[in-house]
């Protein structure tokens, strides 16, 4: 060091040059690992829903993304709601759209289990069939959903299931049961088409205008999230930020409800062994769907969360499955912080390899130099991580942190 | 409890269904179905369609999957030009009767239904297509058919069918334009960003030929998988690669466009510094992305809904008439409106639907569309005004540059060895698809 201060006058440009090469390289590192765990972050919100509901519960949820989707049309029907309220309401609108997202997709997440996923446990195929039919299903309602469509569902429900309720509290009922069914089936059918038919043609377009139609939707994030910035040379996007935040604080909570809460004592129990769980006196049923909620509630939020940086429309939630399942998988099913590490290494390894980072890094050997540029663009990028996951998955089938112990064979 | 199925129950449920399939049937009297107007009596040949009582064409695009988005406003725009005729009189005394169809986002379905609407319904006419890959899978059946397709959408070129009428842009009417005013007017260093299939891939060739040939510079190009939302590495690239600002060629088709421009605002890249250029966001995806993300941002089309024509202002009115106050028109809307007109003049001129007369009677036909004035070219392809337009506070496009007169259409890509002077002319029959000029 005592050299640098002696040294003769023409050095000093040199230095001051190689000095700021230093920070440039720095200011490149600094914002390679940002954007990396930026991406992972996106990735690990939309994956922690699934690593409950797949990793725990072991159901093959397809219909995980379109949970996505509808927590990214709560973001949108709130922000409208607040727009009328104006002021400090839509520039808060974004923190009531999460909470109003995870209590409507873990209410939706909680039909979900009661009416399908309830009947299929164990039977991983036909859950994976069933779920991608409500994945359609899903997508097809918000396209087409008006207020006929709603007032029709909902008198079904109240003349079907009301009647059928009361009809319980006949005694005779296990005699005419499938009479009672047949009928009521008929009768509420017909009156909610009747209904339906009458409303369309009294009020028109009033009514039969979908609500979101099948274009994508318009969800602006408030103005204080829309900019960003600049750190050392790296540009921080608020809602960059903002998703960061966002996702350690869903994963902290998922962390302290399952460690430290009662629920989440018994979510581990039944998950680790079912019919001793029983024993015990757990409510298994009620484990799960309380389970299957919270996993639903969190693809809500993780759908609020990404309304700030991609579309909103039918399509959203199959942008995502992939890359969600694909979380899961290389973490390790069942194992939480293996969803974790997941995320951020496939994050960093798409960031790198897709910006042309690693390219850049290695230009000294020119060979794999010229072999990362070609790797350098996004689809490219993307062809070689799926590489890697094949190649990972052949070296460590259970993923990073594979199942150990009994539970693995159950 | 007995859960087996016996004779009664069987009876009963299988009454109960068929009894509610029959009252489906019956309250379902009121859903539109396929045919607008009730059949006509079936015709046997296509030449002969017009021997019933109505002239019947065909409407095939996806009303349902991905592509709906954007296909379903194309069928109003048809359904208006058509309603419009039959007010007025119809084609040769005759009114049209549409027949839809539903491709479904799926290029097989695609083919099959164009089989069905010119064998079944002996169709005099088709209007349909949007993406590039459900023309080409329907491009064998209306050459072997010896059929006709009008095609509304701007596309990458490279083709001149027979039997397909293009009226949407041809390359060198929306891309090429709009790199020479980006060269006088923006700067000199461009990057590329497109999805990956083939309308951005040409585009971008063309691009880059056209650059190197007028001293400007690609100093970067990215593409993304279609339905994509990551962009972080191509902000990062961008910003690599320009840091003092420059020119931004978005290609992108689709849900990208919409992560695009919201992360690009994030990352602090304005529209002052890093002016953009679209050639796939017209006026519906500027109210999908949102007016805030796009302020500045410019477009390149041969329509925008601001155009100043009268033509323009009787066709935004009358489609906001028909479809509600809040829609707004694009331009392969425009081109589709054009393409029913169009047809329509050249089977007036032709005096019949005979296939033959009426392609060669639309060869040379104008109108004046609300783009301005449009003829039809001896390739298949309208000549056509190329506009610029700047995105506004209200989501709409303040045209900031037009062509001084209508631009004709190249089909075949000068700008690539392969199809370096050829061209396209269906008048003469030596002459055809592709032919090498002198």
């Amino acid at each position: 060091m005592g050299q640098n201060n002696q040294c003769p006058m023409p050095l000093a440009p040199f230095i001051q040059k190689s000095k700021r090469i230093n920070q440039q390289v720095l200011a490149g590192f600094l914002e390679a690992i940002f954007n990396g765990i930026s991406i992972g972050a996106v990735l690990l919100i939309a994956a922690l829903g699934l690593a409950i509901v797949f990793g725990l519960m072991g159901v093959i949820n397809m219909a995980h993304g379109e949970l996505m989707m509808f927590g990214a049309y709560t973001t949108f029907v709130v922000q409208n709601g607040c727009k009328q309220l104006g002021g400090v309401w839509f520039e808060g609108y974004i923190f009531l759209a999460l909470i109003v997202a995870f209590i409507f997709t873990a209410f939706v997440g909680l039909v979900l289990e009661k009416g399908v996923i309830r009947y299929l446990y164990g039977r991983p195929l036909e859950t994976l069939l069933a779920t991608w039919g409500v994945s359609l299903i899903f997508q097809q309602f918000v396209r087409s959903v008006n207020w006929v469509l709603i007032i029709a569902i909902a008198i079904f429900c109240l003349l079907f299931f009301g009647g059928l309720w009361v009809l319980n509290s006949r005694t005779n009922l296990e005699r005419v049961r499938n009479w009672a069914i047949a009928v009521l089936l008929l009768l509420s059918a017909g009156i909610t088409i009747i209904t339906g038919n009458l409303l369309s043609q009294t009020y028109q377009l009033a009514v039969t205008q979908p609500w979101f139609g099948a274009q994508n939707v318009d969800v602006t994030a408030p103005t204080w999230l829309q900019a960003g910035m600049s750190l050392g040379g790296v540009q921080l996007p608020f809602a960059r930020l903002f998703i960061i935040a966002l996702t350690l604080i869903c994963v902290a909570g998922v962390y302290i409800f399952l460690q430290r809460s009662s629920w989440g004592l018994r979510i581990r129990s039944v998950t680790q062994n079912r019919s001793m769980s029983a024993c015990l006196g757990i409510p298994t049923q009620k484990v799960d769907a309380v389970t299957f909620a919270l996993g639903s509630g969190l693809a809500g939020v993780a759908g609020c969360a990404i309304s700030l940086l991609g579309s909103v429309g039918p399509n959203t939630g199959q942008n995502y499955i992939i890359d969600t399942f694909m979380v899961v998988v290389v973490g390790g099913v069942g194992n939480l912080a293996g969803s974790i590490v997941a995320a951020l290494a496939i994050g960093t390894a798409n960031f790198l390899i897709g910006s042309g980072t690693l390219a850049l890094l290695l230009s000294s050997v020119k060979p794999l130099a010229d072999f990362f540029t070609f790797f350098a663009t996004t689809s490219m990028a993307k062809v070689m991580v799926f590489a890697l996951i094949i190649v990972f998955l052949q070296w460590k089938p259970g993923g990073i942190f594979p199942q150990k112990g009994r539970t693995v064979d159950v | 409890m007995k859960r087996q199925l016996n004779r009664r129950k069987f009876l009963i449920y299988g009454s109960a269904t068929f009894t509610t399939s029959i009252f489906l049937k019956a309250c379902a009297n009121n859903t539109p179905s396929a045919t607008e107007n009730p059949a006509a009596p079936p015709a046997a040949t296509p030449a002969a369609a017009t021997s019933g009582e109505t002239i019947k064409v065909g409407i095939l695009h996806s009303l349902s999957g991905t592509m709906a988005i954007s296909e379903k406003s194309v069928v109003d725009a048809e359904k208006l030009a058509i309603k419009e005729i039959n007010a007025a009189g119809g084609v040769l005394g005759k009114q049209i009767e549409a027949i839809s169809e539903d491709g479904a986002s799926n290029w097989d379905t695609f083919r099959e239904k164009a089989t069905k609407l010119i064998d079944q319904d002996k169709v005099a006419v088709v209007f349909g297509c949007w993406t590039s890959a459900s023309r080409k899978n329907v491009k064998p059946v209306f050459e072997s058919k010896n059929h006709m397709l009008w095609y509304p959408v701007q596309y990458e070129g490279q083709e001149c069918s027979k039997n397909i009428f293009y009226t949407g842009a041809a390359p060198n009417q929306q891309i090429e334009p709009s790199v020479d005013w980006l060269l006088k007017n923006k700067g000199k260093e461009f990057f590329l960003v497109g999805s990956d299939y083939v309308f951005p891939r040409t585009a971008n060739t063309i691009i880059k030929a056209q650059l190197e040939a007028l001293g400007g510079k690609i100093v970067g190009e990215d593409y993304l998988p279609l339905g994509n939302t990551e962009v972080t590495p191509i902000i990062t690239k961008i910003k690599q690669n320009l840091p003092n600002g420059g020119v931004i060629y978005n290609t992108l088709n689709g849900d990208s466009n919409v992560a695009f421009f919201k992360q690009l605002k994030g990352a602090g890249l304005t529209p002052e510094k890093y002016p953009s250029m679209s050639v796939s966001i017209a006026e519906e995806e500027v109210k999908a992305i949102g007016v805030e993300y796009l302020k500045g941002h410019y477009a390149a089309w041969n329509y925008f809904q601001t155009v100043d024509t009268p033509a323009n202002k009787k066709f935004v009115a009358a489609f906001k008439k028909e479809y509600g106050e809040n829609r707004v028109t694009n331009d392969p809307m425009e081109a589709a409106y054009i393409a029913v007109y169009l047809w329509k003049q050249a089977v007036e001129k032709a005096g019949t639907t005979d296939l033959e007369k009426v392609r060669a009677a639309a060869v040379g036909q104008t109108l004046d569309a609300p783009e301005g004035k449009v003829t039809m070219d001896a390739n298949h392809h309208i000549s056509k005004i190329v506009r610029i337009g700047e995105v506004r506070q209200d989501g709409l496009f303040d045209i900031v540059y037009a062509t001084p007169a209508p631009v004709e259409p190249v089909p075949w890509n000068q700008f690539v060895k392969e199809t370096k002077g050829f061209a396209c002319d269906w008048t003469d029959p030596a002459k055809g698809g592709k032919y090498q000029k002198v």
